[in-house]
């Protein structure tokens, strides 16, 4: 393929010093679009165009930094980096750009993103069109009265219909289709056309160069080796190294280690003035004392208001994690608190489970969320873990008045039980029109209530639904794209709670109810929970040495009812000759396994057979990617 | 080299010396124990779909010519003698298979000359044999030579059970051998059974037990058909053309074993074996009481005082060992305390007179093992550990409970 050489386009020597930049010249913005619309790799033209990163040092999705990203080809954290760019008038100028993540468990990455800049590049496959979260991140831009810029991506494709999708465009934000830019971040067309408009369009940040010092907390990352990193948005006056700061929240004060900006790796700086963004090290070892949202000034000269902050991302999706060797559970909460200092989302709580025993019930913001924490507690922490299947909150009101909170549905009590309120979500889905009626049977059988449906354009239409997070949260991504051939997206957020008619089933294994396995679920889904997890677990438990029945339960009443009958016969009656050494490698194996069993009453359960039964049935997050 | 792998793996080991020597705390074993020599014949006409031995049909045999056998087995005897120090009295000696009565007496006999002068005078000698394959003459043969104990693989009596098991006999060849090894003067005779089969019935397994014992045997060996990885039987059950065996019937087949050889005087001695009495199988015993014997032979597995060794597979890779002057062996392990004891376990509670209670450590606790009716009360009272019926059938679980 013919790649058009990439020239930088940059004077260094006279690009304006960061502390030292006039808010005239100054530029910041965020790429918003939704998940693989090709942000990061746009971002990866700009780094190049900008002469920031050399060519032979390119690489693809470069602000992808962590293996996980990588290795799943996503952005979980947003990045910011500074870049200088000589405008279309010849006048030096400094963006400050910030790629964000897609998918619909960081929104609230976007969220804070955007707090920190004056514009949103709105990207848009041009193979694709307009999806969900397209939607979503458009109207959070709009919320936080930001100027768009509309770019079609992906023109290089052959399948790109950027005509239609720039009238699709242009009728959602209002604009006229000649507007959309098009660009391809793979080869580069288009790009410093784009970073012309961003000068042009974008305006400069309007702060106070002479008021006290104000800067927004948008990130707090901590770093093994220089601790606490705060990215800040520098509004009023300016911050210099080694003064002394003061975070206005909690009243506390530090001494400025350091003071830099990104471009794209850390650089350091005398100092950040208004209308800047970069990077504060103070020292301090918990990313509490440098809080998301907080408002940074100076000790000796103090604002007197703080910026507005951020609504905290609140946990939606809870789930037990287990230390598949009870001795692992010290070093699984030294790993939680470890990964909790850069992921503010995470919740834990110890709680102990009588089938599995010590380990903590966790907050995530999604399903994605939680794979990725389960996944970096055994990638980089090396614990072997047993989650839960993962459910939402609940509120229970109490005939006598009282009222719980459950996020473990074995605490849902048994007792005298009024309302049960569950989360809802508002849910938007954008489809080809032709499957329409696929989508509304699906939303319906999850207890949807249809909001609203418009056409984006003659033959692609967004449906609007109001649903309880616990019916899309988990496999419904799945059934989703299996009923449209993968072409529709599906982004939600957060609503209210509603009460509904709740009950919990629980699993008797010879009696014994089992904590783990308990679920609260739609009256009208009970029976089928119960009689499909009764099943599995028949195939799942080995034969004991007595019968074993499975019950499923509400209350006491059973609802569903499986056997494992006793086992016979546990030989190997078979020749061996002198091979005396297999035989022996097999008991071995065999005591291992036994080692390995968890104690259910009087019933040994296989630790496989619990991961099997609570995997999520068919909806796993890394195809998740809505 | 190419062939078609459907014999075991050999377990993981380490690297024996290429010379064979053993370690001094070895061959102290030499002097107290029991010894036997186990000869391998890798050679079988067909191979049954169900078996994963290591043995190899003509075709598979890459350069190795079973006319090779006799001289390079008597090869690896000589190493023996020398890595041991000179032979010790040989007790037995069983030739296995494969198919061992697919070679000549002749054959047998070379090999025997060199280490005649070591046999005990009561030495048992058994033979491996396929009922399609001997005659009178080879018969008459082998027990000329000394060959003094017989063991069929008879399988079944049911002509639908030794097609499925992909057999190349048909139920009455197996009459006619054994009589014909009888009528040449064999005492010892045994038949190796399989039950479990899936689509064999009841009747049928009453069937091969009333054919079996009505032959003039007096030792019989059965199995539980086991469905061994990479064979072609696995196949088959893998893409759903046969049942997978079921365990419950396995059980149920073994209890009717029990009871019928028992009301003809075959009791058990070990878990799969029943002989009338004075006729268990000397050699078997030794592998089970840990004693000492020299596998020779591709494959062939050895023991002596705590180490066990294996030789490499295939008959060829053997073969150019030897003839380099090398040992034959593939891999060794030298066995802890603690695998001492947890394999004395496991294999003296296979056996009828059971294991010493004195033996476990004071806190094993048999009170569950004994509520489950696993274990003789009788025997437990005089201090011995001996499996009831039903406990035989759990024996792997029991050994792991003890062993937990
Ligand atoms: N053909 C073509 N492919 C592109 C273009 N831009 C991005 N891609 C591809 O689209 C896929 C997604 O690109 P990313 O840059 O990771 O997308 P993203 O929007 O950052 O994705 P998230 O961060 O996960 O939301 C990658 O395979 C890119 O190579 C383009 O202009 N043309
Ligand atoms: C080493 S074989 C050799 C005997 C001889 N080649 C024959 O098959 O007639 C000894 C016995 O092991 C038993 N056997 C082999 N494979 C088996 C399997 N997969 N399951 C149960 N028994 C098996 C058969 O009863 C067989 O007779
Ligand atoms: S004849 Fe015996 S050793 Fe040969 S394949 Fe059949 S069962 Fe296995
Ligand atoms: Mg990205």
């Amino acid at each position: 393929m013919y790649l058009k050489p990439i020239h930088a386009n940059i004077r260094p020597v006279t690009n304006p010093k960061p502390g030292a930049t006039k808010q005239a010249v100054l530029r910041n913005f965020s790429i918003i679009a939704h998940i693989d619309h090709g942000k990061s790799t746009l971002a990866d033209r700009m780094l190049q165009l900008t002469g920031v990163v050399e060519a032979r040092q390119m690489r693809e999705q470069y602000l992808d930094r962590m293996d996980i990203e990588r290795e799943r080809g996503i952005t979980i954290k947003s990045q910011a980096v500074r870049l200088p760019w000589v405008g279309r008038d010849g006048v030096d100028y400094v963006l400050n750009m910030i790629d964000t993540p897609g998918h619909v468990d960081f929104t609230y990455e976007v969220s804070r993103s955007l707090a920190a800049c004056e514009g949103a590049v709105l990207l848009v496959d041009a193979a694709q069109g307009i999806e969900a979260q397209t939607l979503a991140n458009l109207y959070l831009a709009l919320a936080n009265d930001m100027q768009i810029i509309p770019v079609l991506n992906k023109i290089d494709l052959p399948s790109a219909q950027p005509e239609k999708y720039a009238q699709e465009i242009a009728k959602i934000i209002g604009c006229d289709p000649a507007d959309v830019l098009r660009v391809s971040a793979k080869t580069g067309e288009g790009v410093a056309d784009l970073l012309h408009s961003i000068v042009e369009l974008v305006p400069a940040p309007k702060g106070d160069p002479d008021a006290p010092a104000r800067a927004l907390i948008f990130d707090s990352v901590y770093d093994i080796y220089r601790g606490v990193v705060t990215y800040v948005r520098v509004v009023d006056g300016a911050i210099k190294s080694r003064e002394r700061i003061l975070m206005m929240s909690t009243h506390e004060a530090h001494e400025l280690l350091e003071v830099g900006v990104i471009s794209p790796e850390p650089t350091v700086a005398e100092g950040l003035v208004a209308g800047e963004v970069g990077y504060l090290i103070t020292g301090v070892k918990d990313v509490r004392q440098s809080k998301v949202g907080d408002t940074v000034t100076l000790l000796n000269k103090p604002a007197t208001h703080s910026l507005g902050g951020y609504q905290e991302p609140k946990p939606m999706v809870f789930s037990g994690l287990y230390p598949m060797d009870g001795s692992d559970y010290p070093a699984l909460r030294d790993a939680l608190d470890r990964l909790k200092l850069n992921d503010a989302a995470l919740g834990y709580e110890p709680e102990t489970s009588a089938a599995l025993g010590f380990g903590f019930r966790c907050g995530f913001l999604g399903l994605l969320h939680l794979e990725i924490v389960r996944e970096r507690l055994s990638r980089e922490f090396n614990l072997d873990l047993i989650s839960t299947a993962p459910n939402v909150i609940y509120r229970v009101q109490m005939d006598d008045g009282s009222e719980l909170i459950v996020t473990n549905p074995s605490e849902y009590p048994n007792g005298k039980v009024g309302l049960v309120f569950e989360p809802m979500v508002r849910a938007t889905v954008i489809s080809p029109s032709e499957f329409i009626g696929a989508i509304m049977e699906l939303c319906q059988s999850r207890r949807g209530n249809l909001l609203g449906m418009d056409y984006l354009s003659e033959d692609r239409v967004e449906m609007r639904y109001e649903l309880p997070l616990a019916e899309i949260a988990f496999d419904f991504f799945d059934s989703l794209k299996s009923r449209t051939r993968g072409y529709a997206s599906l982004d939600y957020e957060f609503t209210t709670e509603k009460s509904a008619d709740l009950v919990k089933v629980d699993i008797l294994l010879h009696g014994e109810p089992v904590d783990a396995f308990s679920a609260i679920v739609h009256k009208d889904k009970a029976y089928a929970y119960g009689v499909q997890m009764a099943s599995k677990l028949r195939e799942l438990i080995p034969r004991q040495q007595f019968e074993v029945p499975i019950q499923a339960a509400i209350g006491a009443r059973i609802i569903a009812r499986e056997t494992i009958r006793a086992i016979r016969k546990d030989v190997l009656a078979k020749c061996y000759g002198g091979d005396i050494t297999r035989k022996r490698k097999l008991l071995e194996k065999q005591k291992e396994g036994k080692k390995r069993m968890k104690m259910v009453g009087r019933v040994e359960v296989p630790q496989e057979a619990f991961i099997a039964a609570l995997a999520t049935s068919n909806g796993d997050a890394k195809t998740a990617k809505n | 080299m190419v062939f078609t792998l459907r014999v075991p793996k050999q377990p993981d080991g380490v690297k024996p010396p290429l010379t064979g020597e053993l370690p001094a705390t070895a061959l102290q074993s030499l002097a107290s124990k029991t010894f036997g020599l186990y000869l391998h014949v890798p050679f079988c006409a067909k191979r049954c779909g169900y078996c994963d031995f290591n043995t190899y049909t003509a075709t598979e045999l890459g350069g190795f010519s079973q006319s090779d056998w006799s001289a390079q087995i008597t090869t690896e005897l000589q190493l023996a003698k020398k890595v041991l120090g000179g032979f010790p009295t040989i007790q037995t000696i069983f030739i296995g298979g494969g198919t061992p009565s697919l070679l000549p007496a002749a054959d047998f006999e070379k090999v025997f000359r060199n280490i005649s002068n070591h046999f005990a005078a009561d030495i048992e000698i058994t033979i491996e044999a396929n009922p399609d394959s001997v005659t009178k003459s080879s018969l008459a043969q082998y027990l000329d030579i000394g060959i003094n104990r017989i063991s069929f693989g008879m399988q079944s009596s049911a002509s639908k059970v030794l097609q499925l098991l992909d057999r190349t006999h048909n139920p009455s060849a197996v009459s006619s051998a054994v009589l014909t090894a009888a009528e040449v003067g064999f005492r010892d005779i045994s038949l190796d059974l399989i039950y479990g089969t899936p689509g064999e019935l009841d009747q049928d397994w009453l069937d091969s037990l009333t054919t079996a014992t009505a032959l003039p045997i007096n030792h019989i060996s059965a199995y539980a058909l086991i469905v061994e990885a990479g064979t072609k039987f696995a196949n088959q059950v893998n893409r759903g053309e046969i049942p997978m065996p079921d365990d419950d019937i396995a059980a149920a087949r073994y209890l009717q074993a029990e009871e019928f050889l028992n009301q003809r005087n075959f009791h058990w001695y070990e878990i799969s074996n029943w002989g009338v009495a004075g006729a268990a199988c000397r050699h078997n015993q030794l592998y089970w009481d840990s004693a000492n014997w020299w596998g020779a032979g591709a494959g062939a597995h050895s023991h002596i005082g705590g180490l066990r060794w294996w030789n490499e597979r295939h008959p060829a890779t053997w073969a150019q060992l030897l003839t380099a002057g090398h040992s034959p062996a593939a891999g060794q392990e030298l066995l802890s305390t603690a695998q001492q004891f947890d394999e004395q376990v496991m294999l003296g509670i296979r056996q009828r007179k059971g294991l010493p209670v004195s033996l476990l450590p004071a806190a094993t606790d048999l009170a569950e093992l004994q509520a489950a009716g696993w274990i003789e009360p009788s025997a437990l009272a005089q201090g011995q550990l001996v499996l009831t019926t039903a406990g035989r059938l759990m024996a792997d679980r029991v050994t792991a409970e003890i062993l937990r």
